[in-house]
């Protein structure tokens, strides 16, 4: 085992450094208070093939800054001095561009095909450093480490968690085969974790954001299996007569709500990760499906139609009766629970279109949240700001992201294929 | 390094081996005519992606009702209202016919297939066209069909067309429970 995963690191390392987007983010709006902050190419003693590499470095932390609608990246260029190191900075020149906040750094190579990146950041108008950190790394890590950098300065400089260094899912249908694909947040480093020709749906991180569980139809019905991120190993874990399908992890990763349906119709059931210990949990003559823990782990969230309508109901994690949660509206499906539990996303359909709606938890107020009008798999990203899900445009399958407060949206698109299905990992490193 | 690979690549094939193995099974639930088989990428993605087509289980009959155009059973579709699962009183008459035919031929086993338009979540879909399917069981079974000669499974909308919209005419087809004996 250890042998293997020592392989499938090295495997990683013979990719290549330049690595393609699968998917093109495209940004609408932004906040409206955004931080102007100035990143200076990074300093490189690498070789000139490397070169072209090195103010990459700078490119993504960008890219990642710009991406999250909360920061204004401010063109260097016109800037005189190029500082790599804090005794070269002359702030006067980054307060005349009215740069807040300036980040500057170096890569250098070391013996063994390793890098050294360095970087910090300043405070401009206080001229001081707020962040200063160093990262002994392979040159495959240089792209997570240019994200785990831009995340440390928007944890600075906005007081929340950056998630510019966590992973993302969903299946792509190309040619009418199916790929349940993990990639970076930014769309980078696709890697395909199953293929088939039948459909694959509703892939879940598991919490500590190893294993992934899916439901595949490669077996003409569909099936739950777990698959390790690590080994690519995977197990059935629910194949049982009718579908079985909607696995979602608890907070501790040790059981999944699963549904399932015998000869008729969807119930939920509790089942342990390894397969075993199976419960029934709902039992109603309607169709419940959908379940999602709270973040406590003490209730699932799950979509049913016991009401004439499908809406979303709860019901203790322990067994017990269901209570109605959505009001508003005559279809609410799909609930997801934002990181702190203070909100849930689904989506509503209103007169046709099927919108990604927010609802505080406190207040009962909701909020809808997109302008598109096919969404479907609301998801939050680990610090609670964005929300990725599944929408089409002209009957292609393509993925959007909103920020929690509306302001804020991206399209990431994909060149051919239909995209679908997106769940956001989690906060690992 | 070299001992790794050789792992890794021994994996790979028995991975492959492994995927492929429910289709060789006999006799198929359902009839597989399109490239199956669920690769794993991880940690090598095997090259070989040929078709894997089942046995397919013709007929000796010279005349099958459940095939001859003339023949009410020859149709096996029931369609539906968009989110209902109601079997409208047009499909009484096929439900029936199959019903009789599946008392009549207690080996008969089938499969109903639900299916919905592309409107809605994969996963309440998913249920929906389960219920469609658990629709048109109950009426079989109303009919003394035994619950070991069905079969109901859901595909939800992964079938579907995607580009109805909201037009209904375009996405009536969509809405549907298949009849499929075992062995077509």
């Amino acid at each position: 085992m250890i042998k293997f995963r020592s392989l499938l690191f090295f495997l990683s390392l013979l990719l290549p450094l330049s690595s393609q987007a699968a998917l093109t983010i495209e940004i609408v709006g932004g906040a409206a208070q955004q931080i102007p902050i100035a990143v200076v190419p990074f300093a490189s003693s690498l070789s000139s093939q490397a070169e072209s590499q090195q103010d990459s470095i700078a490119n993504i932390i960008g890219a990642d800054l710009r991406r999250s609608g909360l920061f204004r990246v401010l063109e260097t260029h016109g800037v005189v001095n190029q500082p790599h190191d804090i005794a070269q900075v002359k702030y006067a020149e980054w307060a005349a561009i009215q740069a807040q906040a300036l980040t500057i750094g170096s890569v250098v190579s070391l013996p063994g095909n390793r890098l050294k990146v360095t970087f910090q950041l300043l405070d401009v108008l206080k001229q001081t450093q707020l962040a200063g950190l160093e990262y002994n790394i392979t040159p495959a890590q240089l792209r997570i480490t240019a994200h785990r950098i831009a995340d440390v300065i928007y944890q600075k400089l906005t007081g929340e968690m950056g998630v510019f260094a966590t992973r993302i899912t969903y299946i792509t249908k190309t040619n009418n085969r199916y790929a349940l694909q993990v990639a970076d947040a930014d769309g980078f480093n696709p890697q395909t974790v199953v293929s088939s020709s039948e459909p694959i749906i509703s892939p879940s991180w598991a919490p500590d954001g190893t294993k992934l569980a899916y439901v595949s139809f490669e077996k003409k019905k569909p099936v739950i299996f777990v698959q390790s991120l690590v080994s690519g190993q995977r197990y059935v874990l629910a194949n049982f007569k009718g579908n079985n399908s909607a696995p979602s992890w608890s907070p501790d990763g040790k059981r999944l709500a699963i549904v399932l349906t015998y000869g008729a119709n969807s119930q939920v059931y509790i089942i342990n990760a390894d397969g075993t210990g199976l419960q029934q949990l709902t039992h109603s003559a309607a169709i419940d499906t959908e379940p999602v823990w709270s973040p406590d782990g003490k209730w699932i969230y799950f979509t049913s139609d016991r009401g004439g309508s499908p809406q979303i109901y709860r019901t203790p994690a322990s067994g017990g009766d269901a209570q109605r949660m959505t009001f508003e509206g005559s279809y609410n499906v799909s609930p997801h629970f934002s990181p702190d539990g203070k909100s849930l996303a689904y989506i509503r359909q209103e007169q046709g279109r099927f919108r990604v709606t927010l609802q505080d938890m406190a207040s009962g107020q909701v909020q809808i949240l997109s302008e598109t009008a096919k969404d479907e798999s609301p998801s939050f990203a680990p610090n609670g700001r964005m929300i990725l899900y599944a929408t089409s445009i002209n009957g292609r399958g393509t993925l959007a992201a909103v920020s929690a407060d509306g302001r804020v949206k991206q399209r990431l698109s994909e060149t051919g294929g239909d995209v679908r299905e997106p769940a956001w990992g989690p906060a690992t490193n | 390094m070299n001992k790794n690979l050789i792992v890794s690549m021994l994996l790979a094939v028995s991975l492959a081996a492994c995927s492929s193995k429910p289709i060789k099974e006999a006799p198929p639930a359902v009839v597989d005519k399109s490239p199956s088989t669920a690769t794993q990428a991880k940690p090598a993605e095997p090259k070989n992606d040929n078709a894997t087509t089942a046995p397919m289980a013709e007929s000796t009959m010279s005349v099958n009702p459940l095939k001859d155009p003339n023949n009410i059973l020859s149709q096996r579709s029931i369609y539906f209202d968009f989110d209902k699962d109601e079997v409208k009183p047009e499909y009484r008459a096929l439900i029936e016919a199959h019903g009789k035919y599946l008392q009549a031929h207690a080996d008969a086993r089938v499969i109903l297939q639900g299916n919905t338009d592309e409107r809605g979540t994969r996963e309440y879909n998913l249920s929906l066209g389960q219920r469609r399917a658990v629709s048109v069981k109950k009426l079989l079974n109303l009919q003394g069909v035994q619950d070991k000669q069905i079969e109901t499974v859901s595909y939800g909308k992964e079938k579907a067309k995607t580009t109805c919209g909201n037009d209904d005419a375009c996405s009536k087809t969509d809405r549907r429970v298949d009849i499929v004996y075992q062995g077509e």
